[in-house]
């Protein structure tokens, strides 16, 4: 057959890409176990870093089970619990309904000395792709207590730099509220007045990844508005 | 004609030289866009040359098995396509064994698919040889690569850390805290990428006046 022609060429590219697609849906198959358990690994260790408790791929499980363990549920738009595991909801697929029917997990952390620090869940869209995060609010409802943030591929070194302990550890302190009214935090560019509580400063060359990331805190600050409001009406009973 | 020893003087070059005076980076200068990204610690320069090798044995390997049977006016598309379809394996090898470490290489190891050091080795050496003669210049070329990103990252992050991170040991640190009583501070400007360059240049610096073969007339 003559191999410069072209129903040669087409056979070939055929048969090549049928072969390829084939090999490589049967190894994802085969590994899609062990990295969905990965996964989940990791998000614990994103949840406890919210409240900062380092934990590695091996002792992940059990700090979880310590500090959160079966503490988490799902709460909606009102405020309310709704049935549910929450460390099974998707924001993903929360993200695509409106704000007013998501379900939004919360994690109870119960620190040694009886604290309890309330972590919410977020997500969001940066510049190349989703990212997310987690914000623990200490049980006044309105203060952070702590947060850590993730991304799917923010270019390194410029958005990816939310990922930080720097840029994270600028939210400590900071507050949602302003005299009982939703304020959220933003991000901003050249640097927010460092008495601000509600400023923090953005990540230099990363424009568009922190834009992304004032957005997800404003939509899922107001998502979870109800829910911080009567964590602060609990606080001063 | 008689069967040429596997590991013949002519052979062995195939290995030899990639790692010495034909050196992938300092010598051709390719691959520098990843040598810059992950060096700033140890154990993701390792990962990263011992994923690219295995790339580069593998495309090189395939590649000249069927170099007879590829049309030549497609032939780049295979080549990327056998490079890209290796690259995802490793990928999702990497995420069902290494989470870790490939979260922190993120999208580098799908940037192995674009590293010149492949397609240059694919179109210039594996489409006109046989297939053991392929695989050597392969291990040759992807040793020479991870030699100097092991360097580099070495440097790196001994002086922008004051640790040295090996894969199943964890971060090392090697610096003792002495040092750092007595005033020592960790250089924070090898963490960013310009060091990689300039450590890069030292090496190249040093190569260039000890190897004669490379001093330019």
């Amino acid at each position: 057959m003559n191999k410069q022609g072209n129903a040669y060429t087409f056979i070939y590219a055929a048969v090549m890409v049928v072969v390829v697609a084939a090999l490589l849906a049967f190894v994802s198959q085969a590994l899609k176990p062990r990295q969905e358990r990965n996964e989940m690994v990791a998000k614990k260790i994103d949840i406890l870093q919210s409240i900062k408790v380092a934990a590695t791929s091996a002792d992940a499980e059990q700090k979880y089970e310590e500090v959160i363990g079966a503490h988490s549920y799902i709460v909606d738009f009102s405020g309310n619990k709704v049935e549910g595991v929450a460390f099974d909801v998707d924001l993903a697929v929360e993200l695509r309904k409106p704000a007013e029917e998501r379900l939004y997990p919360v994690y109870e952390a119960h620190l040694e000395g009886g604290e309890v620090k309330y972590i919410l869940q977020l997500r969001g869209a940066g510049l190349w792709g989703p990212i997310w995060g987690y914000v623990s609010v200490n049980s006044d409802g309105n203060s952070i207590y702590g947060a850590t943030f993730g991304h799917k591929g923010e270019t390194p070194g410029l958005g990816a730099e939310i990922e930080n302990d720097g840029f994270q550890d600028q939210f400590v302190g900071k507050q949602i509220f302003d005299n009982g009214t939703l304020k959220s935090i933003a991000v901003v560019k050249g640097g927010g007045s460092a008495g601000n509580v509600h400023q923090v400063d953005a990540v230099s060359g990363g424009t568009i990844t922190s834009q992304g990331l004032e957005n997800m805190l404003g939509d899922f600050f107001k998502g979870y508005e109800s829910f911080l409001k009567n964590l602060e009406r609990a606080s001063h009973e | 004609m008689s069967k040429e020893p596997l590991f013949s003087a002519k052979n062995l070059k195939l290995i030899t030289g990639p790692i010495g005076s034909q050196n992938p980076i300092t010598t051709q200068v390719l691959g520098i866009c990843s040598a810059l990204a992950v060096t700033a610690k140890l154990e993701p320069a390792i990962v990263m040359s011992i994923s690219v090798i295995a790339v580069l044995v593998f495309a090189n390997l395939i590649i000249s098995l069927i170099r007879n049977s590829i049309p030549s006016r497609i032939r780049i598309i295979v080549q990327l396509v056998i490079v890209a379809a290796l690259v995802i394996l490793v990928d999702q090898i990497l995420k069902a064994f290494a989470y870790d470490v490939s979260r922190q290489l993120s999208v580098f190891v799908g940037l192995i698919i674009t590293n010149c050091i492949l397609m240059g080795r694919l179109e210039a050496f594996a489409l006109g040889n046989k297939p053991w003669p392929s695989v050597l210049d392969a291990v040759g070329n992807g040793a020479g690569y991870g030699l100097i990103l092991i360097i580099v990252a070495f440097f790196r992050e001994l002086f922008g850390s004051g640790t040295l991170t090996l894969p199943g040991l964890g971060e090392l640190q090697v610096i003792p805290q002495v040092f750092y009583d007595w005033g020592y501070v960790n250089n924070g400007f090898m963490i960013l990428p310009p060091m990689a360059l300039i450590v890069l240049g030292i090496i190249i610096w040093v190569q260039r006046s000890r190897n004669k073969e490379l001093i330019e007339s």
